[in-house]
Formats: structure tokens, C-alpha cells, sequence
């Protein structure tokens, strides 16, 4: 055998695709799943939580301010870790599918939260004062003038950060989720080769790709909104 | 409430864990020790490859700075400690997180440098090169230590990433602190000995997380 | 003018950037310790002449020589040929993260490859030149704008340049700033340095420089001593623009 040989043996061997791909797709598939629910609830939660500070009540603030920095401080991991296993003893048994989904919610709420909170302040005090001085209200103001202003500045490092977190669907791998990298870590012991893993990474390329891409596009679209 | 206590904040189990779990933040420092400084390098080869006026040399870096952005950290960690003896490289898990790190977070730490790089107007190279200077002294002397300056909140956070990545290692079976934690919690039954773990990272990183907010306000006003 | 030693020779110059004829045709010569005034209206090409000068552009044609050394060449040490040429910018680029003195000695250390003792001594003999000895330990952020651009044209002169360039070294100052920097460009003059300057200074060009070059769209429209130009212009474009400069 050559060097080449061996090397599409070890990596893209045709017969073990040919057997495991509907595995690595339902992978792709349930972890597709979760990125998006992750995606959709973190980012609202970040979203209501910004909005909530915007208020200034203090008794709210606090709390928010220890979660986000909480959050920021603890490997995902360690959460998922104490949730999955620790919860069970309490009686309470979550699927490891809903364990991941929770977990890389509020992770992802907690930096949603701060980004929109950044895009919130670097709104000028002026255009508070002029939308309230037409009489709209509080939330009004926030909805309709002072969040779409918000949105530019939020975009690019919302969707960096959006990749990050979505990425940590991996981590399902750890407490049984049949998601993208835990069919292929499956497989690729009853295959004895590395091409499941070399599918699955395939498959994230596809996957995020596009949306890497994306973001770097939007980066240079509002770099000049950073300064 | 009492079995909250007992399940998650067991001082017993805890006092046990002790010895073991120390050990394993010995190791999490090892690691921080050296991912942190070789990411930092390597994501400054990565960005003076990507700002290079040469397309041949910005090019391939680009596509490779993507790709390790897409992959997540595990499966490319998985990727190279699982996939690799297959082809006959066979790596302690040790080389395995290093290496995968090396990849992952140069490829990060580098577009953070690059954003900083490209936020200093040309006119402070046009400066350092009417004086005489080379392109890599201008690069060296005047533009990076701004463009640090500039990106240090991101620079901060991104390294508090990397800490906390640093217990992926554990998947591979690397005895850093939360494998520590989660070896303990298994034979005990317990989750004690991970709140233990999240403790740990709480001590080493809130201070850090409060840093990053700060320079991030400090910056943006 | 008899025996003009001429230190700058600019020979048919063309510059393109993608499909704007930026210079086109550019042939202009300057004796040593002459100071040659670029005047024109905005686009014409002023800056892109000095910035071939220092090549900071590669023109796509012509030479430029240097005390009779060809600059335009292929396979030429760029480094060297900058440091012979000081260049003094409208927007100052003085290094925000160093001091007044820390600007004036990274050239000279890292350039010239002077000790630290020594390039301090040089950073504080350039900044009393141009009177600012008492504030070579402040940064940027903590000078006016006049006293910024003083550092840099004592950062080019402790280079000990053969030509300095200015492009419009007064445009960013406030009014009451411009003067104590064209009081430093003529005691320069006076010194002898030969000089190259874009501004819109009239007043100061009619007084102090021996060469005015009115350009219009890449080309000299008309060039003579200041009286000639500013008292009888011959050509319609050179009376229009002065004309709407001095209102
Ligand atoms: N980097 C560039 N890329 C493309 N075109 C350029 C570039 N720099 C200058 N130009 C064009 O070249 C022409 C000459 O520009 P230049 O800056 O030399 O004019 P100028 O006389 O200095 O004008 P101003 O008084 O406004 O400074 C203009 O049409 C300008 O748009
Ligand atoms: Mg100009």
C-alpha cells in the first residue's frame, strides 16, 4: 500500500462512510437541533435580561450582573457536569438533550446579555431624550429607537460569540446526547478507523462554515461603528 | 433544601476530595502555563500572516483560520488524540490538549490581533516608514503595541476562554481539575466534588471576568 | 540664480492609482536650502508628488533623484532612501504610546542603530530646536496640536534628512496654532534645508519660499519665483485658484 493508500484508508475510507453515514447525519441532525433551540432561547433570555437592566432598579441588577459574570467565569462543562449528575440524586431527571440545552442557553444568554447591554449604552443620551420627549414610553423607546440603534453595534460579536457557544453542542458527546460528535466517536470505535471522526469534522466545516464566513463579513461591515 | 446541601455542598466529601482535587488544579496551571503563552504567539504569526501584502501568504491563512474556527475545540481535540493513532502518531494526552489548543486558540488570539492591527490608521506606518523604518520594525515599535492596546478586553476574554477549555482535557482523560472532580464524584456518588471544581475556576477567573468588563467599559467610552 | 545646485530632480512623473491619473507628467527641480511651495486645488495631485518623493508611492513612470542618486529604482534599500527624506504630515502620526522624546529616538535607535544615551541626547537637541525642550518627557495626548506637529518635524530632523517634505503641516491646527509652526519651517529655511511644501499658507509661501508650482490635475499649470506667481500669474487657472484662495 502507498502512503496515499493508507492515508484514504485511515481517513476516508469508502466502505465505513458507506455504513455509518446515516449515523453521522442523525448526529448532524440532533445537533442541529439543539443549536438552534440554543440560539432562539439564549438569545432572547440575553435579550429580556438587557432590557430588564435597562430599568436600573437595583434588586435586579445585582442578580443579573453575578449570573452573567457566573456564567462568563464557568466552563460549561463543570455546569453540565453538576446538572446531569448531581440533579438525579434530588430526584429530578433531565435527558442529557435538555441538560445541554439549558446549560448553553444560559451561557449564551449571559454574553447576549452583555453585548446588548454594551449596544444599549452606546446609544447617546440624546436619542432617549428626543424619543421620550414625543411621549414614547420607557419600552416603547427601547423597542423602537433605542435597540434597532443597538442591533449595528451588537451584530458582529453577537454572531462570533452565537458560533462559539453553538460549537459547545459537542460537549453533549460527554453525558450521552446522540449528537454529531458522539455518533462519530461511536462509530469510529465499532469501525476501528478514523473516518467517522474525519465525517464529523466534515460535517462542522459545513455546518459552520457559512457561518463563520457570515460573521466576518458583518465584522467588516460595522467595523467603522467600533470607533 | 437539606439534600441540596448534602448533594452539592458536602463538606465531608469535599474534605476528602481535597488532596486529589488540588493535584488537579496543579494541572489546570500547568496547561494555562503553556496553551496560554503558545496561543498568544501563535495567534501573533497567525495575524502577521493575515495582515502580509502578500495574497500568496494572507490566503491560506485566512482558510485555515476559518476551519479552526468551525470545528469545535472537543472534536478537533477528539480529532487528534482519537483519530491520529490510527495513522500510526500516537500522542499523550498531555501533546494531544497542547497541540489541539495551539490550533484552536492561535487561530482565535490571531483575528483579535488582526482586528487590532487593521484599528491603527495607515498614517502611523506612513510615520515609522518616512523615518526609515522596516515594515517589521513599524509592525514591532509602533503599530502592535497600539493595536494590543486597543484589542487588550478582547485579549482578556479570550484567555478567559481558554482556561475555561482547559477542561476539555478531561474527556481525553487528562488529570486536570475537573477530571480530579469528576473521578472523585463517581467513586462517591456525589456532586460535591464538581461544585468543588466550579469553586476552583471561580477563584482563578471571576477576578478575570471582572477585569475584562472593566477595560471593555473603559475602552468603549 | 546662477549656480543652482539642484538636490532634487523630478523627470517626467506619472503616478496611476487603478484608473485615476494621479500625476501626469511631473518635471519640477529644487536647489539646496531652496523651499519649493506646492500650491493647487484639492485633488490635484499635491500629495501624491510628495509621497513619491519619500516612496511611500512607486510611480508608475518618470525618476526622481535624490542628490543624483536615481530613487525610482527597482532594487533600491527604501530604509536608507527614507531616512535621507523627512516627511511631515497634515495629521502629525506622532506615536500615541511614546513620549515626545520616545518619537524623536526610535528612528535613531532602531535606524541608525545609536546607543539610547545617544539618541536622548540628539531627541533633546532636535526638540529645543523647534522650542520644546520642557516637554520632551509629555505624550501626544498631553500637547497641542501645534506643539504635535513640532515633535514630528523634530522627529524627521534628527535624521539629519537632505529634504524635508511637508504636506499641509498646518491644516488640522486651530488658527493661533499655524503660527509657531511656520515660525519653526522658516528658521529651518533659514538653517538651509532644502524643503518641499504643500499648504495654503500664501502669506508665508510669498514670504519665505523661492519656488512657487501651482498644479492642476496631475500637471504643473505654472511655476516661478513667488512674485511672478502670485503678482502676475499668466495662466487663467493659476489667477482663478488665487483668486478664490485669497477670499
Ligand atoms: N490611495 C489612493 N487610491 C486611489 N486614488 C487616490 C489615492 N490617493 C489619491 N488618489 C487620487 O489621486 C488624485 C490626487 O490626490 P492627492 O491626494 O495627491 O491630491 P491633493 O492635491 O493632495 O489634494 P488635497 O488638497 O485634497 O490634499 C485624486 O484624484 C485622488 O482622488
Ligand atoms: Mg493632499
Amino acid at each position: 500500500m502507498t502512503r496515499f493508500d493508507r492515508f484514504i484508508d485511515t481517513f476516508f475510507k469508502p466502505e465505513v462512510m458507506q455504513q455509518y453515514w446515516p449515523d453521522i447525519v442523525s448526529g448532524l441532525f440532533v445537533t442541529c437541533q439543539i443549536a438552534i433551540l440554543v440560539i432562539v432561547s439564549g438569545i432572547s433570555l440575553g435579550l429580556a435580561l438587557a432590557i430588564l437592566r435597562s430599568y436600573g432598579f437595583k434588586v435586579i441588577n445585582l442578580p443579573i450582573v453575578i449570573f452573567v459574570d457566573l456564567l462568563r467565569a464557568l466552563p460549561p462543562l463543570v455546569l453540565i457536569l453538576i446538572l446531569y449528575f448531581g440533579l438525579p440524586n434530588l430526584g429530578i431527571n433531565l435527558s442529557g438533550f435538555l441538560v445541554l440545552w439549558m446549560v448553553l442557553t444560559l451561557v449564551l444568554a449571559a454574553f447576549a446579555e452583555e453585548i446588548f447591554w454594551a449596544g444599549i449604552l452606546s446609544v447617546p443620551e440624546g436619542q432617549w431624550q428626543a424619543a421620550r420627549s414625543t411621549g414614547l414610553g420607557r419600552f416603547q423607546t427601547l423597542i423602537y429607537v433605542v435597540i434597532p440603534q443597538a442591533v449595528r453595534m451588537t451584530v458582529a460579536p453577537l454572531t462570533n460569540r452565537t458560533i462559539a457557544i453553538t460549537k459547545n453542542t459537542a460537549l453533549g458527546m460527554v453525558i450521552g446526547v446522540p449528537e454529531l460528535l458522539n455518533q462519530a466517536t461511536t462509530a469510529q470505535s465499532f469501525a476501528a478507523n478514523a473516518t467517522p471522526l474525519m465525517m464529523a469534522t466534515i460535517a462542522y466545516l459545513i455546518l459552520f462554515i457559512p457561518v463563520v464566513y457570515a460573521g466576518r463579513r458583518l465584522e467588516k461591515a460595522y467595523a467603522w461603528r467600533r470607533h | 433544601m437539606e439534600q441540596i446541601l448534602f448533594q452539592f455542598f458536602n463538606l465531608d466529601i469535599m474534605i476528602q476530595a481535597w488532596p486529589i482535587m488540588l493535584r488537579g488544579f496543579g494541572m489546570t496551571l500547568l496547561l494555562c502555563i503553556v496553551v496560554i503563552p503558545s496561543g498568544l504567539l501563535g495567534g501573533l504569526v497567525v495575524a502577521l500572516a493575515s495582515t502580509s501584502e502578500k495574497r500568496w501568504i494572507r490566503w491560506p491563512v485566512a482558510v485555515l483560520v476559518d476551519i479552526f474556527r468551525a470545528i469545535p475545540p472537543l472534536a478537533l481535540l477528539i480529532m487528534i488524540s482519537a483519530g491520529l493513532p490510527f495513522a500510526g502518531i500516537r500522542l499523550s494526552p498531555f501533546t494531544a490538549v497542547c497541540l489541539s489548543f495551539l490550533l484552536n486558540n492561535s487561530a482565535y488570539y490571531g483575528e483579535i490581533y488582526r482586528a487590532g492591527i487593521e484599528s491603527i490608521g495607515t498614517g502611523q506606518d506612513e510615520a515609522a516608514r518616512s523615518t526609515g523604518l522596516t515594515g517589521f520594525q513599524s509592525m514591532v515599535y509602533v503599530i502592535l503595541p497600539q493595536a494590543v492596546r486597543n484589542v487588550l478586553p478582547d485579549l482578556v476574554s479570550n484567555t478567559i476562554e481558554v482556561v475555561k477549555l482547559t477542561s476539555l482535557a478531561s474527556v481525553v482523560a487528562f488529570a486536570e481539575l475537573l477530571y480530579s472532580a469528576d473521578m472523585a464524584r463517581s467513586v462517591t456518588y456525589n456532586a460535591s466534588p464538581i461544585v468543588m471544581a466550579a469553586c476552583f475556576y471561580l477563584v482563578l477567573l471571576w477576578p478575570a471576568v471582572r477585569l475584562a468588563s472593566r477595560l471593555e467599559r473603559k475602552l468603549s467610552t | 540664480m546662477s549656480q543652482r545646485l539642484p538636490i532634487l530632480t523630478i523627470d517626467n512623473l506619472h503616478l496611476r492609482y487603478g484608473d485615476v491619473d494621479a500625476l501626469r507628467g511631473i518635471t519640477l527641480e529644487a536647489g539646496t536650502g531652496e523651499m519649493t511651495f506646492l500650491i493647487g486645488p484639492s485633488g490635484s495631485g499635491k500629495s501624491s508628488l510628495l509621497r513619491c518623493c519619500n516612496r511611500l508611492e512607486t510611480p508608475t513612470s518618470g525618476k526622481i533623484y535624490v542628490d543624483g542618486e536615481d530613487i525610482t529604482q527597482r532594487y533600491i534599500n527604501l530604509n536608507r532612501v527614507r531616512r535621507g527624506i523627512g516627511m511631515v504630515f497634515q495629521s502629525f502620526n506622532l506615536y500615541p504610546h511614546m513620549s515626545a522624546k520616545g518619537n524623536v529616538m526610535l528612528a535613531l535607535r532602531k535606524v541608525l542603530g545609536k546607543s539610547r544615551a545617544e539618541a536622548e541626547a540628539i531627541a533633546l537637541k532636535q526638540l529645543e530646536r523647534v522650542g520644546l525642550s520642557d516637554r520632551a518627557g509629555h505624550y501626544p495626548n498631553q500637547l497641542s496640536g501645534g506643539q504635535q506637529q513640532r515633535v514630528a518635524i523634530a522627529r524627521s530632523l534628527a535624521l539629519e534628512p537632505k529634504i524635508m517634505l511637508f504636506d499641509e503641516p498646518t491644516s488640522a491646527l486651530d488658527p493661533e496654532l499655524v503660527g509657531e509652526v511656520l515660525k519653526v519651517m522658516r528658521q529651518l529655511k533659514d538653517d538651509g534645508m532644502t524643503m518641499v511644501v504643500v499648504s495654503h499658507e500664501m502669506r508665508f509661501a510669498k514670504a519665505a519660499s523661492d519656488h512657487v508650482v501651482f498644479m492642476a490635475e496631475g500637471q504643473i499649470v505654472e511655476a516661478g519665483p513667488p512674485a511672478q506667481i502670485f503678482d502676475e500669474p499668466v495662466a487663467e487657472r493659476t489667477r482663478t485658484f488665487l483668486q478664490e484662495a485669497y477670499h
